[in-house]
């Protein structure tokens, strides 16, 4: 048996966009371990909902995380709603549908972004965050925000959108997916890529499934569970099928990724084609009293929110469990008997989102 | 849509239906923690094929729970969670952090006690 040593990967290290530590446990230099340390930007958000009443604290929920914004407000007020029993107007749920899967095409651009960088390939991630820069503009656009946007509002969204934006999203779709094509094609048939990623950071699917993996880190795993397909918001009119591949490693991890991001461009083409006329948000009278379960599926996965009312303005209990909180643990499993250099592929390919985690 | 349900069950009994989830095939989602009153609410939420199912046990301040880490690995990471947030006790985390989680510098802010007047 070789010598056991203790290495730290993080909280800082040039592939970790935020802050998390794993004390890695090598024998030479293959993983027999890793053990986790969070807790660097533990900001205490689900207490604040004892200072901000549920209308104000949208604001704070769309901050857990500022690449999943989005979907943590629409999934706050898709939470209050079911409490209050608000139905929303047809319009503003598929606004809030264009909106989630524009979302998650800047989230997994973003992502492909990073672990270019990660892999040293310096003008893959540049190209791939030049082409994010489209989306962000879109959001400004109809927003006003690039990155937080406050568009999500209890009771519908608090922006409409116009006939001449939508036509500029849906071409903006169209030119956008030519582009992305010359850059996935790198990120799939790239020797030197291929060999960092195909058989790298392998989880089974019985494993995936056990260890309670969730999103594009379950679904590499050939488990074909996608929350979107519940039907939430807008999504129960949408034509999709969840994106799966098979071998479980970080190569299919990032195939994955990839075709659902061809996949979104697909959704809000279909978002626009079918966008109803009529108001985007309903008034929004009295205080929550009551409880609920929502799930969603954020660009990493699936979100759980958790919230409590006692009918007064502030919520009595606002939980969140994120994605990542979810694939930390496959993460660890992944990481056994794999190589030290392969460490930072292996991190980047859950996609970590340590904000949301630690919230 | 997907369905839900909730069920309330007591501490004593919350190996046994987590195994019985566990063997019939549900993965585990979340542990989520709240204050009621004097005591604690946790509600250990699974999932198989959209039937999502959630047991609650309700108990006090001061009481231990048993892990369900042995059963699904990843709860350890919820357990430690509501061990620092909520000062809740719990036996046998496949691996405790020793409410050194989050590195929090205030105690068990989601279950403060108040002082006397």
């Amino acid at each position: 048996m070789g010598e056991r040593t203790v290495i730290p990967f993080g909280p800082q290290h040039p592939v970790l966009p935020e802050p998390i530590h794993l004390d890695l446990v090598l024998e030479d230099e293959t993983v027999v371990e890793a053990i986790p340390q969070i807790g660097y930007i533990h900001r205490g958000l689900e207490k604040l909902v004892e200072k901000k009443d549920f209308k104000q604290y949208v604001f704070v929920a769309e901050r857990i995380c500022g690449i999943c914004s989005f979907i943590h407000s629409l999934g706050y007020c898709l939470s209050v709603e079911k409490v209050m029993g608000i139905e929303v107007p047809e319009r503003a749920t598929f606004l809030r549908t264009m909106w989630s899967e524009l979302s998650r095409i800047h989230s997994h651009v973003l992502w492909m972004g990073l672990v270019a960088d990660g892999y040293g390939f310096e003008s893959l991630f540049m190209h791939s965050w030049r082409l994010r820069e489209q989306i962000l503009d879109l959001f400004e656009e109809t927003t006003g925000g690039r990155v937080i946007f406050s568009a999500c509002e209890v009771g519908g969204v608090r922006k409409d959108v116009t006939v001449e934006q939508l036509q500029k999203i849906k071409s903006t779709m169209i030119s956008f997916e030519k582009e992305l094509q010359e850059i996935t094609n790198v990120f799939l048939n790239d020797a030197s890529i291929k060999s960092r990623t195909k058989g790298v950071g392998v989880l089974t699917k019985q494993m995936a499934y056990d260890l309670g993996a969730v999103g594009p880190t379950l679904r590499a795993s050939g488990v074909a569970s996608d929350l979107r397909s519940t039907g939430y918001a807008a999504y129960g009119k949408l034509n999709f099928e969840p994106i799966i591949e098979t071998d479980g490693d970080c190569y299919a991890r990032t195939a994955v990724r990839i075709r659902e991001t061809f996949q979104s461009i697909d959704l809000v083409k279909q978002c626009v084609d079918m966008m109803p006329e009529g108001d985007v948000r309903v008034d929004v009278k009295g205080n929550p009293d009551g409880e609920s379960f929502i799930r969603l599926e954020q660009p990493r996965g699936e979100v759980l929110y958790y919230t409590k009312a006692n009918g007064s303005k502030f919520l009595e209990r606002y939980r969140v469990r994120t994605p990542t909180f979810a694939n930390l643990a496959p993460l660890l499993e992944m990481l056994k008997g794999c190589d030290l250099a392969d460490v930072p592929v292996i991190v980047l390919s859950i996609d970590p989102c340590i904000s949301c985690t630690e919230r | 849509m997907e369905q839900q349900t909730l069920r309330m069950i007591s501490p004593e009994d919350l190996l046994s239906e987590t195994l019985n989830l566990k063997n019939s095939g549900y993965r585990f989602v979340a542990i989520s923690c709240t204050k009621v009153g004097e005591g604690l609410e946790i509600s250990y939420s699974f999932e198989k094929n959209q039937d999502f199912v959630s047991l609650r046990i309700v108990v006090e301040d001061n009481a231990e729970i048993e892990s369900v880490s042995c059963f699904y690995v990843p709860a350890f990471l919820y357990e430690n969670e509501i061990k620092e947030l909520f000062g809740i006790k719990v036996k046998n985390i496949l691996l405790d952090y020793n409410d050194n989680f989050y590195k929090i510098a205030k105690k068990t802010p989601f279950n403060e006690k108040k002082e006397a007047l």
